[in-house]
This record gives C-alpha cells, structure tokens and sequence, in this order.
C-alpha cells in the first residue's frame, strides 16, 4: 500500500479538569491511544456515540488541540509539535468543517470575507483576485456566486453549511476533517450535502475524516470505518467488514440499534444494550465496553484487549472474544437474503 | 392489532388550524389538519423541521399562549372539546389525561428541585386525597418501572445528576405517574445515541401495552417511525400530507414529499455508492407558504401552474383502507412511479 | 490544480445544488442594518434620540446662542435683584429677555449658564465613557482571549476596583492631587480640575465595560468560526481584531451610551460636594448646590437645572435602552 498521508500512532488527549465542590483534580481521558491511516483520496469514517472522543480526535488532527502524548504525521512529517509558524504551510493542506452551521460563521461578516478568510491570513493574493476566488468556491458549492455580500444571518441551515465548506476548500486542501458536517441539518438537507461532499471529493482527490454519530450515513461516505467508545478504537477496518462482519460485539450493539427504514417490518433479533456510557473520568479497567458486554469474561476487567488484526483479516478488533472472522451479522443477512 | 374500529378514537383532531401573530406576519403554522387516534395505538408525525408538528401536539395540550395565537377546529379527547378550554380546565386536563414529553428533559424539570419532589408533586395536583407516602411510593414504583436502577437513591437526587438517557426516563416516569390516556413524545430520542433511543423506544412500547395509552410520537426520523408507530401522518408546510397505517406509508407511500423523505435517508443496507437523492431547495416558511401545494417549488411531479401552483391538494382516500393523501397526481400514476422512486431503500415488501 | 480548473469543475458538480436564493424577506441587509430598522420603529428610543441630539447640539452650539441671546454667562444684573438677593419678577424673574429667570444675589442668567453647563457637564461625561470604553475593551479582550493569569490578574483588579467606594475615595483623592501640584492659595485651573475629574471617572469607570468584554470574548472565543480562523492559521491579532471585536460593537456601544448619562450624575455629584468643577465656571452641579438654600423663597432656581439634568439623563437613558433591544432584540422583554 502506498504511503499514507496521514499517519496517527498512540494519540491522546487527557483534560485537566476539576470535579465537584471540592474542585479536586482529575483528568479526562477523551481520547486514549488511537492508531489509524488515511490515504490521499480515502475517507476514513469515525464513528461512535457521543463523549466517545471524536470530536477531540478531530480537532488534535487539525491542530486546534494540542494533543497529550502519540504523534500525527501528515504526509511522512512529523506535525505534533510544529508551531503556528512552521504549520502555516500545512494548514493549507489540513482543514475542519464544522457541526454547527451557525457557530461556525461569524455573523458579523459578510460571506466573501468568511470564504476568503483563509487567503487573507495566508496572505495569497490568487491570480484572478480574491472576489472571483471566492465566487468560483461559491459556485463549486453550489451556492450564487452574486450572494457574495450577504451576511450568514441570511442563509437557511444547509447553505450555511455549504459557506462553511467553501471555506474549507479555499486552501485547496488535502484532507479535510468533517465533524458532524450534516448531524445539525434536516433529512432532506443531510442528502444534498453528503451527495456535494462526496462530488466534492471525486472532482478534488480529498481525503476526509468523516466523523459522525450516525452509522449510516457514515457507511454511505466512507470506505474504512473506525468505531470509537470511550476514547479508543474498537474495531477498524472496510465498509463491508464492519457493517456486515463486525467482530467487536460493541460494533454489533450499535448496529442493531440503528432504526433502519429498510429493515421495517423484519422480526430481527436485537441486542439490546443497558445503560449508559461511563464517564471518561473513570473508564471501567481492562476493557471499557465490559460494563455493557454481554459476552464478558473476568479477563476483561484485568486486560485491555489490544486492537489487532487476527487470522488473516485486515480488520481489527479490541476484544478478547470477538466474532470468528466471515460470521455475518444476521439482521444484515436477512435483508441481502 | 389491537385496533377496534368501531369504537370512536379516544383522541380527534379536525380540521385543526394554528396561527401565531409575529412582527414579520402571520405564521399559519398548522393549516387544516385532522387525525384520529385509538388508545393502545402510537401515531407517528414525521416531517423535516418548521413542518408544523410541535405547534399540532401543543395544541392538544392547550400549551399555546392564547394572546398570540388563534387555533381553530376541533381536538375532541374522549369526546370532550378542548379548543377553548379555559386556563383552568385544561389544567385538570394536563398530567392527568393528557400528559407530554420533551426532546430536553433538562428544560422540562425543574434545576433546583429533586427528582422525586417533582414526580410527587405531579401526583398530588391531580390526586388531592393522596398522603404524602402514598405519592412518594409510586414515584418508586415509576421510577422503578422506566428502568432507574436504585429508585430510592435517585428520588432524592436533582436532575443535573441524572445522564440524558435517566433524564428522559425520569420524564416518562413523570409523565405515566397520573395514567394518561394520551401520551405525546415529542422527538424524545433526538438527543440521544443510537443504543440509548433504542432502550427508549422499547421502554416507551412496554408501557404502551401495559398502560393502554395513546401515543403520538414526533420525529423526523423515519426509521424511528418504522420501528415503533402504527400509524404515521406526514407533514408538510403545515399540512398532513400523507396519513396510513405504518404499512401503508413505508411499503406504498403515494405523496412524493414522503418519497423524498425515504430516499433521502441512506440505510445500513443497498449499494453504499449510490448516491443519495436529495429533495432539492429547502423547506417553505410558514409566513408565505406557497400557493396551492406547499410543496410545489420542490416536486418533481408539479403541474404548473394548474393545478398544483394553483389548488390546496386534499387529503383524500385512496384505495387502501384508510390511507390518505393529499397530491393532484392521479392514484395510478402515483402508484407506478413510487416504486422506482424509493426502489434503492429497499424496505421489504 | 489550477484556478480556472475549479471553476469549470464547477459545472459538472452536484446537479442537486441548484443554486439557491436565501429566503426572500430580507434580502441584503447586514446585522447593523437590521439594528438600525428595529431601532427606528422604536417610538421611545427615537424620541429620546431627538431630545438626546438637541442637548448636544445646544451645548456645542452655546457660544453662538450666547451670541443670539445677547447675554453672556458670567454677566451679573445686579438691577434686576431686589434687596433681599432675590431677582425681581415672578417664578425666579422670568422674562422675555431672560428666559429662565435669574441667579438669586448674583443675578446672572439662568438659562445662557444652562446652556454653557449642559456643554462642560457633556464634554466630561463622553470623555469620560469613551476612555473608560477604550481601556474596558482593551483588558477586556486581553483577559477574556487569552485567559490565564492575565485573566486572573485583571479580573481580581476588576473586583478590587468595583469593591472601592468611589465618592470617598474621590473626596480624599481631589485634594491630595491638587495640593501635589498647586500651593494652598494657588487658584486651579478649570481644566486640571476637569482633567482629575475624568481621570477618577476612568479610574473607577473601566472596570464594567472590561466585565462585560470579557465576558462576550470568553462566550465567542470557543464558537466554531474562532477555531475555523485558527485553524487556518491565523495568529491572535486577527482573532481579536478581525473575528472578535466586530462582535463586540453591539455590547459596547449599549455600555457607552449608557455611561455617558452615569457620568453626566456623576460630574453633577462631584461638583455639588464641591470637589469638581467650581462657581463661576457654569455646571449644573455647582448650581443645584447653591440653589438648595432657597429651594423655598426662590424654587426657579432649582427647577430648572433639576429639568434639564434629570431630561438629559433621562433620555440618554432611554436611548441607550432602546438600541440594546435593536442590537440584541433577544435580551429585551
Ligand atoms: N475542553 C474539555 N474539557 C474537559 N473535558 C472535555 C473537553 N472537551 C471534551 N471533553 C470531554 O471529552 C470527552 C470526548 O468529547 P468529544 O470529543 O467532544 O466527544 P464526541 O465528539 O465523540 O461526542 C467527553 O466526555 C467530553 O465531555
Ligand atoms: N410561538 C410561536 N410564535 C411564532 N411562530 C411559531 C411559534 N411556535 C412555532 N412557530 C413557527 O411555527 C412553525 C412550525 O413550528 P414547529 O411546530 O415547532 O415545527 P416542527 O415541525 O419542527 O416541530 C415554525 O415555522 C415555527 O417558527
Ligand atoms: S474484551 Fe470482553 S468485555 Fe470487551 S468487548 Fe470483548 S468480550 Fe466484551
Ligand atoms: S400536488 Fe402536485 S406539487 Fe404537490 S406533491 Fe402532488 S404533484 Fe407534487
Ligand atoms: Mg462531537
Ligand atoms: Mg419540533
């Protein structure tokens, strides 16, 4: 395979924070050792429920946080520690789309100072100048070009995050984080926006990190998928493995919970998981998913399942009990049946 | 099923029409919409957001500040009309007849009292003979019955202390603790994750069969809809646009607004590469709704101008019992096109 | 990639994004904008505006009406005051020729030393706010962004500040400045006296526009389009001053033109307790002062300055009410 473009090994990052009246200290572990590649071109697909440290993962890629210990390198660089100045030039390559279409554009600016925001602090002067820039970006995202001097206040939820998008784009980048681009949007909205993303990335050769709660719209972007709970990966590997072989009986859990429209009137047979996700303050020992596993065993409290590739397959589990490689997650067999 | 249709519905909406006065202009935020509901049945109202479906569940729980909105029509609850109810009645009503949940719990209880002073009190208004420990024992027994692991450790707790998933549960428990006949959900599992709302979703169809209750569930999500309602009524621009047996709508949906919503959603099953197909422009507003069919300026089926720039669609029967739906496109026509539209979804048939 | 290339990609992207217009209704028009319509249907606002506007421009304008009026501040019409130091005439000797009656004993014009007062006690009170503004900005953002031990440093000078009693401590500050620089006998000079003075205002004043600074910079600065600048690449100075401050006009401008009133009571306080501006220089506090002893032979005398002063901070108070609600139309009732 060829080299990756982005390479994270052992990332990491604990929160400091204070707890309870006695603000005594304690630390957040958000995320806790992830290892994953992304090659030009390729979305990586992270998925997992919310507090399981997508959106902090996101951010470490892109720099907005400095990350606790592991490192990111970004085509065969090491960028965990570059400083503002010597990441400037990266940044053109590595940009964020956000969740919130409306936080994420400042109201006070018009959408031509928002999409040529990136030029301007990079200070490129484009040959055509900065207003046609901006306009051809408006146009690839399928906005008016004219709406240039139109403030966000005036744009429904969905164009808004088109702008948010062509801001992205502006550097011309090579990856591209997507945290939750569509979760805030309404259905009909999600679909025109996934269908721009993914034309997006044909026309440009993007790679994505595409980070989203929902199974299947992830599975619909994405052709490697990353499940994450608590701060780790759990099972990692391509669309077909994950969404019809998951081995990691987290992976099976979510799946089977997702209220599917196509799997309406089966008689499937559910797992249903009780309770809730512990705190990241203080993540159950051994494996974090052993206090909702229904197949635990004592050596789940004691060892932490490391994520590997077993038996010839390419995916990888975290569990010390997972499927037998090529068992089909029945709901999902049914359905092909 | 348990449906008894010759027993009049317990819940009645006709014709039921809700305006608001703003700055900006009227906003005809419900505009004609009439359903039936049996006891022990769920209705599901789906629709993209703004399509009209909390103001509707609003107006059933008489929650409308009657200054700045006119409501007309009918909402007949076990016969009674409750549009122009006073205050006072509609109170009485409230809790114990009728009985609401909320997408954000955190915003429906009360921050500085404890979980279980607010079930209790919610208990007492509408059993004024009941003794204090009489209250206090069957907010346990709720709590108990909504799956809250440790009841009497939590019924002193405030609600800051519960996680999203306890805190809708503590809002059903509230909810159940006077029996109600009809139970609203509005979007109760939006906030949260996937492995949570299914817990919910069971919980809330156990209690349904034990307690006999009519439940209308608002979501925008179809699969969610699939899964738990019995009947669905899709909204569009302030209308019911689409009205069936789950059955009806999911394996024949007849309004192309309802195609859209199907094939817009991606599924965990049919070819991942395909792309998505989007209803093109966004929802109208409510101020200036579109002539005719609201949906016109984003149907690929419009006739323009006549009829469908031009005439409000009904809501009509079509051949499947009890089924209705409201598009000027005649039923074979629609009937031949729907299965191309949503055939990648793939819904068994 | 080149850029015509992104261009004619263009085209062949995504049939579905047809191009769409942003609802109709309110079309091409900025924040300001909208600001600027919600507060013209503001009957209130727009009123005390009007009012606002007519006391500022009387007081720039005094040395021309002074020239109309015929009648200068300081000129005495000593004719015109009867024995007792009372002026001849009805309600304080309002005449054609003085409008607003005269000073009891010294018999100066009431009005032309209103006009002249309104212009001394508005030019302490806007430059009074507007210093206070600028430092509150300045350490506001400062403390708010970058937060640490800046931000615990200026926030515990913030509560330090706020926890001093201004008037005691303007009454003891006034005479130790003045004895630093002038002997006991010396005569001071109006402006050293009016400098102290809006130099105790800042001094005391900033402390609320910094809180309230702070407070928007600490909401805005985790909102997504600060992280978006960031992320590419931006340094702290365009955060501030580019994605930030444009944010704060709103709030800043409601804490000025609600500052200029407090210190136009402000100046009126220090001046009637003797330790700001003093006779013969015109000024409303010094006036209400004097006309307190004879508040019951010659009420005139303290009707009329009492009227402007409380219609002056009346309807700065209004207006600047009225253009929160135009700039935040969520925080009003
Ligand atoms: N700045 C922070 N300080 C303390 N805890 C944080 C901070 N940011 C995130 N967390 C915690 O880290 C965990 C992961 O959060 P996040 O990455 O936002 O999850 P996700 O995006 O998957 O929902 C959560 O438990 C969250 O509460
Ligand atoms: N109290 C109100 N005053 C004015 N307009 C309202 C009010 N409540 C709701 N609306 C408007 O009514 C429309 C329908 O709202 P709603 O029923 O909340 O939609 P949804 O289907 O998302 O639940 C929206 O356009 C909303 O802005
Ligand atoms: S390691 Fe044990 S507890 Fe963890 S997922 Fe596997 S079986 Fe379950
Ligand atoms: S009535 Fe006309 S516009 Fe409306 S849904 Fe039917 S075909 Fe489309
Ligand atoms: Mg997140
Ligand atoms: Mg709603």
């Amino acid at each position: 395979m060829s080299e990756a473009l982005l390479r994270v090994r052992g990332l990491t990052k604990h929160f400091a924070v204070r707890q309870g009246a006695t603000g005594a200290k304690a630390s957040v572990r958000a995320v806790d050792g992830l290892d994953f590649d992304v090659h030009a071109g390729e979305t990586l697909g992270l998925v997992g429920e919310s507090g399981c440290g997508k959106t902090t993962t996101g951010r470490m890629l892109v720099r907005l946080l400095e990350p606790t210990a592991g490192s990111i390198e970004f085509q065969g660089r090491d960028i965990t520690t570059l400083g503002r100045r010597a990441m400037r030039p990266l940044r053109q390559d590595l940009q964020i789309i956000f969740q919130d279409p409306y936080s994420s554009l400042n109201p006070r600016h018009t959408v031509g100072k928002i999409v040529a925001m990136p030029l301007e602090v990079n200070g490129i002067k484009p040959a055509g100048g900065v207003k046609q820039r901006v306009q051809e970006l408006l146009e690839l995202v399928g906005l008016n070009p004219e709406h240039y001097n139109r403030f966000p206040h005036e744009f429904s939820g969905g164009q808004r995050q088109r702008i948010g998008i062509a801001r992205a784009l502006a550097l011309r980048p090579k990856l591209i984080v997507a945290d939750e681009p569509v979760s805030a949007l309404d259905v009909s909205i999600q679909a025109q926006v996934v269908n721009l993303l993914r034309d997006l990335q044909r026309e440009l050769d993007l790679a994505f990190v595409f980070i989203a709660h929902d199974l299947a719209i992830v599975r619909h972007f994405s052709r490697r998928v990353a499940v994450m709970y608590l701060g780790k990966v759990v099972e990692i590997g391509d669309r077909a493995d994950i969404y019809e072989r998951p081995r990691h009986p987290y992976t099976r859990a979510l799946l089977s919970a997702v209220p599917d429209v196509a799997a309406f009137g089966e008689q499937r047979q559910r797992i249903r998981l009780t309770g809730d996700v512990p705190t990241p303050l203080n993540p159950p020992s051994g494996c974090r998913f052993r206090t909702r596993c229904w197949k635990a065993q004592d050596v789940c409290a004691t060892e932490e399942p490391p994520l590997v590739a077993r038996e010839g397959s390419a995916q990888q589990v975290a569990c010390h009990f997972p499927e037998a490689v090529g068992v089909v997650n029945e709901h999902v067999s049914e359905v092909a049946a | 099923m348990t449906h008894d249709a010759a027993s009049p519905p317990y819940l009645q909406v006709d014709d039921l029409r809700v305006r608001f006065s703003t700055a900006d202009g009227e906003v005809r935020a419900v505009d004609g919409v009439s359903f039936g509901l049996q006891r022990g049945r769920t209705l599901g109202i789906v629709g993209e957001s703004g399509s009209g479906k909390s103001v509707t569940s609003l107006a059933v729980m008489g929650l409308h500040d009657p200054a700045r909105t006119r409501i007309t029509g009918a909402i007949k609850l076990g016969g009674r009309d409750l549009v122009g109810l006073s205050d006072g009645e509609m109170r009485k009503l409230r809790g114990r007849d009728v009985a609401m949940i909320f997408q954000d719990p955190l915003s429906a209880l009360h921050p500085f009292y404890t979980v279980g002073r607010q079930l209790v009190e919610g208990y007492r208004t509408h059993h004024a003979g009941a003794s204090k420990a009489q209250a206090r024992q069957r907010a346990l027994d709720m709590l108990d019955r909504v799956g809250i692991p440790q009841p009497d450790r939590r019924f002193s707790q405030y609600p800051h202390e519960f996680s999203g998933g306890m805190r809708q549960r503590v809002m059903i428990a509230m909810s159940l603790m006077n029996d109600p006949a009809l139970l609203i959900a509005d979007e109760p599992t939006t906030a949260l994750d996937v492995t949570v709302q299914a817990q919910i979703l069971d919980l809330l169809a156990d209690l349904q069969r034990e307690f006999h209750s009519a439940i209308i569930l608002i979501t925008h999500d179809l699969g969610v809809v699939s899964q738990v309602a019995d009947e669905v009524l899709v909204m569009y621009g302030g209308r019911a646009v689409e009205h069936g047996t789950v059955a009806q709508v999911m394996r024949g949906p007849q309004h192309p607004y309802t195609w859209g919503l199907l094939a817009s959603i991606p599924s965990l099953h049919g070819d991942p590469e395909v792309d998505l197909k989007p209803i093109k422009g966004n929802p109208p507003s409510l101020i200036n709704v579109p002539s005719g069919c609201a949906f016109h300026p984003r149907c690929a089926y419009a006739m323009k101008p006549e009829p469908c720039a031009a005439q409000v669609p009904q809501l009509l029967a079509v051949q499947a019992d009890g089924h209705r739906v409201a598009c000027h496109l005649p039923e074979p026509q629609r009937i031949s096109t729907y299965t191309d539209e949503i055939a990648h979804v793939g819904v068994a048939q | 990639m080149s850029l015509s290339q992104i261009g004619t990609d263009a085209a062949g992207v995504d049939a579905t994004a047809v191009p769409v217009a942003p609802q109709p209704g309110m079309v091409g028009r900025s924040p300001g904008r909208l600001a600027w319509a919600r507060l013209r249907a503001n009957r209130t606002a727009m009123v005390s505006g009007w009012i606002m506007l007519f006391f500022i421009v009387l007081g720039l304008a005094a040395p021309l009406i002074e020239l109309l009026y015929g009648i200068s501040p300081f000129e005495q019409f000593q004719d015109k005051i009867a024995n007792n130091s009372l002026p001849l005439g009805y309600f304080g000797g309002v005449s054609g020729e003085h409008w607003f009656g005269l000073e009891p004993q010294l018999g100066r014009d009431i009005f032309i030393r209103l006009v002249y007062g309104l212009r001394t006690s508005l030019f302490i009170a806007t430059s009074a706010a507007l210093l206070t503004t600028a430092l509150g900005i300045v350490l506001g953002i400062v403390s708010g962004y970058l937060g640490g031990w800046i931000d615990g440093v200026i926030s515990w000078v913030i509560d330090f500040a706020l926890a001093l009693p201004f008037l005691i401590f303007a009454l003891a500050i006034m005479p130790t400045v003045t004895a630093r620089f002038y002997g006991p006998r010396d005569e001071i000079p109006v402006p050293f006296r009016i400098g102290v003075m809006i130099f105790l205002f800042a001094l005391f004043g900033w402390t609320g526009t910094a809180r309230l600074v702070r407070g928007q910079v600490i909401s805005l600065r985790e909102r997504e389009f600060v992280e978006a600048a960031r992320a590419s690449g931006a340094g702290l100075f365009h955060i501030l001053f580019r994605q930030l401050l444009p944010n704060l006009w709103a709030p800043i401008l409601v804490s000025f033109s609600l500052a200029v009133p407090g210190y136009i009571t402000g100046e009126a306080a220090l001046s009637f307790l003797g330790i700001g501006v003093v006779d013969p220089t015109p000024d409303f506090g010094v006036m209400i002062n004097k006309s307190l002893s004879y508040a019951q032979t010659d009420p005139a005398y303290l009707i009329f300055p009492g009227v402007v002063i409380f219609l002056l901070v009346l309807a700065f108070n209004l207006f600047g009410d009225g253009l929160r609600d135009a700039l935040d139309p969520k925080s009003s009732r």
